[in-house]
């Protein structure tokens, strides 16, 4: 907490710590870091949350790193503890994707792995004590550090529009413009009679429309809203005395342990699942 | 809670992550599980192969033993047969010896006893003659008395 906002009040603090620390253009200030919500909220679009990007890409990179090395050092023959670790994780997501999706892609299952290892990385930060990393940060002069990045959802959004985008693409590519408006004005009502179809068009489209674009937003709030729920109560745990904090906090830490793995799984058989609608005319 | 530059940035760098891993990750690490699978496999496959081989030389040995078996009975079979006929042999010639000596030797005793008896009568004569010659206190002359004296020795 700040100390130029004055005294550790509660709110304070869990405000505090749900502010991320946005570089943005601010009408009075031109291009600054804002200090309180009020400031980043002016900024609107044209900010940036520096504590998230930095995270978010460091997680990426030490993914990537790591698989990386694993993936340069793989042999056929008996694998290391790194080789042998990231081969199950790697078999874990080929299981996943050859059970759900039946078509052939080159992309679908690099991607699954991506998602499933980062988004787990990213709410895995979770689990780092709320005050340790924030608190070293105002220390050494940085005012906010959100440090989980699946609770920011801008984050989470940048996520599913990615999926969406490989939706789209897909769906124009291997069902063709034509069919892909097809499955999008002939259902789900349909009508042998062309006149009676021709009044359901706009009823489908509107139906579908709302369908395909609920799955992107439902993809990204679902994580967002977990996570931001699972660090708020992190944040209100710490909030109680010190000497009582454990009672809680642990019980609870443990039991994210699952809620962290089981959203990152999920965000990534939807991912794969709506890979394979878009693959397949049903 | 604001949407802003922040999405774009997560999104360009989601594509960045995935076109890596697409990249660099993935295809390395499904071909060492590729061939490691097609390894364990091949190793899978030999070890049931030596199994086979082993089963049919094992089948081979049993085969060449029962042969060698029946052989062996077969020797020992005719062994005891031509030995059985060596102990008959030897016995049949043993009695064939011991009828011939028995034989031979019946015969001298038929011998010495016919000789015996002819000296016996040779002398049976002559004691006659002397005995008679000394009853009635004269030569007898043997020569008249042929006849009697030839009976007298036949019923010897």
């Amino acid at each position: 907490m700040a100390s130029a906002e004055g005294g550790l009040t509660q709110t304070g603090y869990i405000k505090h710590h749900l502010q991320n620390l946005v570089f943005g253009n601010h009408p009075e200030n031109g291009w600054s870091i804002a200090h309180g919500s009020e400031e980043a909220a002016a900024m609107g679009f044209w900010a940036i949350h520096l504590d998230s990007m930095f995270w978010s890409i460091g997680l990426g990179l030490i993914f990537f790193w790591l698989f990386k090395k694993a993936a340069d050092n793989a042999t056929a023959g008996v694998p290391g503890k790194l080789q042998n670790f990231v081969e199950l994780i790697v078999e874990f997501v080929d299981t996943n994707v050859r059970e759900t999706f039946h078509g052939k892609s080159d992309v679908v299952a690099p991607l699954a792995l991506t998602i499933f290892v980062w988004v787990f990385l990213m709410n895995l930060m979770d689990l780092i004590p709320v005050d340790w990393i924030p608190r070293a940060a105002e220390l050494s002069g940085i005012p906010y550090m959100k440090i989980v990045p699946s609770t920011d959802v801008n984050v989470t959004l940048g996520l599913s529009l990615g999926v969406f985008a490989l939706m789209i693409y897909y769906s124009l590519t291997i069902k063709g413009p034509v069919g892909f408006f097809k499955e999008l004005a002939f259902q789900p009502f349909n009508s042998p009679n062309p006149i009676v179809q021709t009044l359901f068009v706009p009823v489908n489209l509107l139906l579908e429309g709302v369908a395909l674009i609920a799955k992107p937003i439902s993809l990204a709030l679902r994580l967002f809203g977990n996570m931001y729920a699972g660090e708020l109560i992190f944040i209100l745990i710490a909030l109680l005395p010190w000497t009582l904090q454990w009672t809680l906090s642990v019980p609870w830490a443990l039991f994210h342990i699952l809620v962290i793995t089981l959203q990152a799984f999920i965000f990534m058989m939807l991912t794969i699942v709506y890979m394979s609608m878009s693959h397949e005319a049903h | 809670m604001n949407i802003n530059l922040t999405m774009l940035g997560q999104l360009i760098s989601f594509a960045i992550f995935v076109f890596l891993c697409m990249k660099y990750v993935w295809p390395p690490v499904m071909a060492a599980l590729r061939e490691r699978q097609d390894k364990i496999a091949q190793s899978l496959a030999d070890a049931e192969q030596g199994a086979q081989r082993r089963e049919e030389a094992e089948q081979e040995v049993n085969a060449m033993l029962q042969d060698a078996k029946a052989q062996a009975a077969e020797i020992v079979a005719q062994a005891q047969k031509r030995s059985n006929e060596i102990v008959e042999e030897s016995k049949n010639t043993a009695r064939k010896e011991g009828e011939r000596l028995m034989a031979s030797a019946q015969a001298d005793i038929e011998q010495e006893v016919v000789s015996a008896r002819e000296a016996l009568r040779k002398q049976v004569s002559s004691i006659a003659v002397q005995g008679a010659g000394k009853i009635l206190g004269t030569e007898v002359n043997a020569d008249a008395h042929a006849k009697v004296l030839d009976d007298l020795v036949g019923q010897l």
